[in-house]
């Protein structure tokens, strides 16, 4: 479905993501552990066309087709969605319009039905009564805000949803809800790129990439990559050195 | 003035109101209480019980006595709606609001000028909020696309000891053509008051705004806010003051103006005063682009960059 060969980021003459392939299967989940600091979300933002990163090399395709010079919007018409680690706040915007303005293709996926908006909220842990008509603004916290992102991925049912980072910021109570929703949005059809620096996420992907200095270093079944990112990344004195 | 039969002119207003988003239904029915104007024609007076809607035709407008009295409790909104349909023409509204203790009431003003090339509408309003008095007002613009309009809102404001005047005024649909927003509030104890104003200005649109709150009463609180967004050659400036001068007053400033394009240009210039030390006025003011994470925010779920923005300024001046 999503395929990345070879794919580099120069900024400012530094090598951010270097030598990065990927390829990621229809209904797969597929994890991308790394530390901070290796390219987690740079890679995200390649592969979304957001923050105005633009490779340097290589080639990325979706379902054949070279989405390198798409736009945000294209991609997203295309199926593919990102949920940011630190998700925007719009002020004047309510959840349930937010929900509502989901979309692929131009159309409107949800059918409006307010019982549909709900299933969204109770996936992630919220209470539709007490979300549904708030803003989506400085008054909810990080957590709550995170989870709402997640519930609008859910209401786009995308093809390929790309979630960075999607445990920060929850606490261990909605932690487990969070990961029954992307495991119910693997199931409805959407394949996910889930990266992440936790193991505990990483175990519900079918397999697991670790990421080292803006490249892959191996992929494998989620237990075994965990293992060899904590006996290795964990305790690695040489921080993005790949070669170490 | 153009000559036009009372019967026209009401229809041409109400058909004006809907074509701007309005419901029609609050102008057409008896079930409201309504006040319509047209230039300088009281077209319809329907006052209600405990609320006295008085007027007189002048020369270049109307002058309004708006007498809500003491303990009434208006359970629907009023609604105003002042307007000019020809091109050309000048609209002078004086305002007089007497809100007395205890009542409560929701105004809605709404200004229809879809024709302006070259009309000029005044408002001069004298506003006291009694003891204990709740008064909710909100002012909507609908302007047509010639930008030919001179819109000069000013009003004096009194709150009393424990009442409450909020206000909003709104100018998003067609352009802004020349505002000159200035509403100064005296508050009293325990009184409150918050000032709103969102404006999109567009083409050559020139936007003022002042806001003005004396936090007088010792608990006095007081909110002046603006939500701007210019694009194209439009410019503003925002001048929101608040001064607090009564142990326990608190008072904040808060202007957001978003600029969209490379020759708009926005100044804010907030004013926080303190004469009392336990007084405390706070004020926050940003100007800037539109944030482009909330545009990809919601590029990421399929609108196109320009839908995008649409819903982000939209949500802005809601």
């Amino acid at each position: 479905m999503l395929d990345v060969a070879k794919l580099e980021l120069k900024l400012n003459g530094k090598t951010i993501i270097n030598d990065f392939s990927l390829h990621v299967d229809k209904g797969e989940i597929h994890g991308i552990l790394g530390e901070n600091g290796t390219g987690k979300t740079t890679i995200a933002n390649l592969i979304m066309g957001t923050n105005n990163y633009k490779p340097t090399a290589g080639k990325m395709t979706f379902e054949g087709e070279d989405i390198s010079g798409l736009s945000v919007s294209q991609r997203a018409q295309r199926g593919i969605t990102l949920a940011w680690q630190e998700p925007a706040r719009v002020e004047g915007l309510t959840v349930r319009e937010y929900l509502r303005l989901s979309s692929r293709n131009g159309e409107a996926v949800l059918n409006d039905s307010g019982d549909e908006l709900e299933r969204y909220l109770l996936m992630v842990g919220l209470e539709p009564v007490q979300y549904i008509g708030r803003d989506i603004d400085a008054t909810l916290s990080g957590g709550e805000r995170k989870r709402i992102e997640m519930a609008s991925v859910l209401a786009m049912r995308p093809k390929l949803a790309i979630l960075d980072e999607p445990d920060s910021g929850i606490d261990i109570v909605a932690l487990p809800l969070l990961l029954n929703g992307i495991v119910e949005m693997n199931k409805q059809g959407s394949s996910v790129l889930l990266i992440t620096h936790s193991e505990r996420v990483a175990e519900i992907a079918h397999r697991v990439s670790i990421l080292c200095a803006g490249t892959i270093i191996r992929t494998g079944p989620p237990a075994e990559s965990s293992q060899w990112f904590k006996n290795n990344c964990l305790t690695c004195p040489h921080i993005n050195e790949p070669a170490h | 003035m153009t000559s036009y039969s009372v019967e026209k002119e009401y229809q041409g207003m109400i058909d004006a109101y809907e074509k701007a988003g309005g419901d029609k239904r609050v102008l057409e029915t008896k079930d409201f209480a309504k006040l319509v104007v047209h230039e300088n024609r009281v077209l319809a007076n329907d006052p209600i019980k405990g609320l006295k809607i008085d007027t007189e035709e002048t020369k270049s407008g109307v002058s309004v006595k708006l007498t809500v009295e003491k303990g009434t409790k208006v359970p629907r909104p009023v609604h105003l709606c002042f307007g000019l349909l020809p091109k050309e023409g000048l609209q002078e509204i004086i305002m007089k609001v007497d809100a007395q203790d205890n009542s409560e009431i929701n105004v809605i003003a709404h200004c229809i000028f879809p024709n302006a090339v070259k009309v000029i509408h005044k408002m001069d309003a004298d506003i006291e909020i009694g003891a204990g008095a709740r008064f909710d007002y909100k002012e909507t613009h609908y302007h047509g696309d010639d930008g030919g309009i001179e819109v000069i809102p000013k009003a004096k404001v009194k709150v009393n000891k424990g009442g409450l005047w909020q206000s909003t005024f709104a100018l998003s649909q067609g352009m802004v053509g020349k505002l000159d927003y200035d509403f100064e509030v005296v508050c009293l104890e325990k009184a409150i008051a918050e000032l709103t104003v969102k404006a999109y200005g567009k083409g050559n649109d020139d936007i003022k705004v002042v806001e003005k709150i004396h936090l007088n009463g010792a608990g006095a609180r007081g909110l002046a806010k603006s939500r701007l967004v210019l694009g194209d050659k439009a410019k503003a400036e925002v001048r929101g003051e608040t001064y607090g001068n009564a142990p326990y007053a608190r008072g904040h400033v808060d202007c957001m103006e978003l600029v969209n394009g490379t020759e708009a240009i926005a100044r804010a210039i907030p004013i926080v005063s303190v004469t009392n030390d336990k007084a405390k006025v706070t004020h926050e003011a940003a100007i800037g682009s539109i944030d482009r994470k909330q545009v990809e925010t919601l590029m990421a779920r399929g609108l196109d960059e320009d839908k995008a923005v649409d819903v982000i300024v939209k949500g802005i001046l809601r």
